[in-house]
């Protein structure tokens, strides 16, 4: 098979279609998106019928995934870490449940929050799941660990978490592909009852999960992506987990540590390997992408073992994303930078694209607002975030996806009235239209912009689920359709578009604004694949 | 061998068909090679940045570590700035000297483009207008390539087929375009190194 150069993300994408996949769940969310992507323009892919659209949301993402494994066939669901939490639910449960066919659950971590408002580690869902952890070192442990993945599901029955950071993610390397494997046949499991959780099957199935761990460890050890790499130097041994361990080795040219090494990219942690380099080595260093979850297992509350070093004491920034310095500083090396950065360089921070609809709707919103004053926005997850900056200053809130609706509606509970929610349409139908549907119940005076730009721009644009169907959604959920009003965010309407939002500020109940203007970057892509038509 | 690239630019200034091409050329060179883009929010006029890292023995890190670039690929002044620090004491910058100003408080070009002569190594181009002479400005990101392509461990007709190869699709004239645009940024460091 041939060498290709592919993004980590691209790896796990062509490693589970090799690996027999049958359907592949996600929503988009940086750094994961280009997992789904890839597939989605893989001829591979299209050729053997494997299901490859975006979801609503993680959660029906996830959903989905598990009722293919329950058909017998391999299934993957990707999304970024915040995505888990929406997932968390059913995430949960089909710990409990087992699987049929093989699952995998893609996270990917953003440590460092290049892209994203937390850098929660997804290990610590996998360990409370108690379910198995892959974490590869680099793109050819991507493509290896999605292929192998599922065969561990199934082993196993459970399913298995393969956890990336966004520097795998978004790092090109060489991937070596192995043979093609057939997808699963469709079949039931064995049991009908294996994924009914009621109380009773629920805890014969928990005791199952319990009973299961010994067997999780014991696959870490023997686990060829897990290794122990003797060293000279007995007076510490290194722990180093998935990409860190890139970092270690950065500091040796020959590639020749001194330390004794453990490196872990499987999980369970293999206590065999751990234990051994405890027993030989005066002090640990542990060196991890993301939370000190490894360092805190060995440490152990009462810290009364031999010396744990790593991002607890102070050893490496408890925070942020590691580098080939933060790991040299951390084993004693100097680090030589070059010419300090010249004072006059600015700040270049990210902003709305000229001729976004979304800067339109800000400067009709912030005119229309001026009567109330500040302080009453609050806004969702997408590109029109960027409106908290200069020079709209527009927004108050970025939360979670879907808060800006229910944040509204509880601020609006309170007596801030008017109360705003600016959302976009993916993250309307991601999740704000249950919380439109609380605020509908309660009859609550807030006004609603869903800045409609037909697409989930701030991932590079995918298709978004709301398209054509915010209207009616609206209606459907019972907002009065006198209160629907769809309007075109452009200069020439400005005056317009204000006087609108006045009216429906003023008015005592819910109302939803729909400002609809194709993404001005999906719009010239469009224009451009339009003309190469044309003219081929 | 080993080279450590930082290519620099502002979102949407397609820094990445630069790091393509090189990416593809060091392949067709049996090189090694690591690659680290930047995507999401960023992107969004933001300043963004992409590691490559080529060598003959297999690479570790997907970051290059502080004060050890060789190179410093920039396709705007004040981003080139930005990354003095991955830059080694022996280290070039090759800079556009076309300024992207998207922000309230840019500082002036000249100021900008005097702390890019206090660089050891540098070559300042204005990869614009050579582009146009070459045919098209759209090709100043191949410009900055070819005058880029001297301080590469990588043979210049690897590069050329690279471009052949990135292009190919679009026809002949466009290959052969981006070709000229290659070759006079790669004439412009030779004369000016």
């Amino acid at each position: 098979m041939s060498k290709l150069l592919m993004l980590g993300d691209e790896a796990i994408a062509q490693g589970a279609i090799d690996g027999g996949l049958s359907g592949i769940y996600a929503y988009p969310g940086t750094p994961s998106t280009e997992i789904m992507e890839f597939v989605q323009v893989s001829k591979q892919a299209a050729d053997l019928n494997i299901h490859r659209q975006w979801s609503a949301n993680e959660k029906t993402a996830m959903e989905s995934a598990i009722g293919m494994s329950y058909a017998g066939k391999r299934a993957m669901v990707c999304f970024k870490h915040v995505g888990l939490n929406v997932a968390a639910d059913a995430f949960m449960n089909a710990a409990v449940t087992g699987v049929n066919g093989g699952l995998i659950v893609v996270s990917a971590d953003d440590p460092s929050m290049h892209s994203s408002q937390n850098e929660q580690d997804s290990r610590f869902y996998a360990k409370f799941a108690m379910i198995p952890i892959l974490e590869p070192a680099n793109q050819q442990e991507c493509y290896d660990m999605a292929y192998y993945g599922f065969e561990l599901s199934e082993k196993l029955n459970v399913p298995v978490m393969l956890r990336i950071t966004t520097r795998l993610a978004h790092s090109r390397a060489d991937v070596l592909r192995k043979e093609i494997k057939k997808q699963n046949d469709i079949k039931l499991p064995s049991d009908p009852r294996q994924f009914v959780l009621l109380p009773a099957i629920a805890r014969k199935n928990y005791k199952n999960l319990l009973l299961n761990q010994p067997s999780m460890e014991m696959e870490s050890e023997k686990s060829a992506f897990n290794s122990y790499i003797q060293g000279t130097n007995t007076d510490m041994g290194i722990i180093a987990t998935g990409i860190a361990y890139n970092y270690l080795m950065e500091n040796y040219p020959d590639r020749k540590c001194p330390y004794p090494i453990v490196k872990v990219s499987q999980y369970p942690l293999p206590k065999k390997q751990i234990t051994e380099l405890y027993n030989t080595c005066k002090s640990i260093m542990v060196l991890e992408e993301g939370y000190p979850i490894v360092e805190e297992m060995i440490k152990g509350y009462l810290n009364v073992g031999k010396p744990i070093h790593g991002r607890l004491d102070g050893t490496l920034p408890r925070d942020g994303e590691l580098n080939p310095n933060i790991v040299a500083k951390a084993l004693g090396f100097t680090v030589t930078e070059g010419q300090p950065v010249p004072s006059i360089v600015k700040q270049r921070p990210p902003s709305l694209c000229q001729g976004c609809g979304h800067r339109d709707v800000y400067e009709d919103l912030n005119e229309a607002l001026k009567e109330y004053g500040t302080g009453r926005v609050f806004a969702d997850i997408g590109c029109y975030t960027l409106g908290a900056l200069p020079p709209f200053n527009a927004i108050n809130s970025c939360v979670d996806m879907g808060a800006s609706i229910t944040m509204a509606k509880g601020a609006a509970d309170a007596g801030l009235v008017p109360a705003v929610a600016v959302i976009g349409d993916s993250t309307f139908t991601h999740s704000g239209m249950t919380g439109l549907l609380d605020a509908v119940v309660e009859n609550s005076p807030i006004t609603v912009i869903i800045s409609d730009n037909s697409t989930t721009g701030m991932t590079g644009g995918q298709t978004s689920s709301a398209h054509g169907r915010i209207v009616e959604i609206c209606k459907g959920l019972g907002v009065h359709p006198d209160h629907i009003k769809v309007m075109t965010p452009l200069k020439k309407f400005h005056e317009e578009n204000v006087r609108i939002m006045k009216e429906e500020l003023a008015y005592q109940g819910v109302s939803v604004l729909i400002p609809q203007r194709e993404c001005i970057q999906t719009f010239a892509r469009r224009k451009k694949e339009e003309k190469k038509e044309s003219n081929d | 061998m080993k080279n450590d690239i930082i290519l620099a630019g502002v979102g949407g200034q397609g820094i990445l068909s630069i790091a393509a091409a090189i990416g593809l050329a060091a392949v067709n060179n049996k090189l090694y090679i690591k690659q680290s883009e930047v995507h999401g929010m960023s992107q969004r006029g933001g300043d963004v940045q992409s590691h490559l890292r080529i060598s003959d023995a297999p690479i570790a890190s997907d970051l290059i570590p502080a004060g050890k670039a060789d190179l410093i690929i920039s396709v705007e002044p004040m981003e080139a700035l930005r990354y003095l620090p991955w830059l080694s004491a022996e280290g070039w910058v090759v800079t556009n000297t076309v300024p992207f100003n998207n922000i309230p408080d840019y500082p002036q070009t000249e100021e900008i483009l005097a702390n890019v002569k206090k660089v050891k190594n540098h070559i300042a181009i204005d990869a614009e207008a050579i582009a146009k002479q070459a045919g098209s400005a759209r090709a100043m990101n191949i410009v900055m390539l070819g005058a880029a392509s001297l301080f590469l461990d990588i043979p210049f007709e690897r590069i050329e087929e690279g471009i052949r190869q990135l292009f190919g699709k679009k026809g002949n004239d466009v290959v052969e375009l981006n070709l000229k645009a290659l070759r006079a940024g790669r004439e412009f460091s030779e004369k000016n190194r």
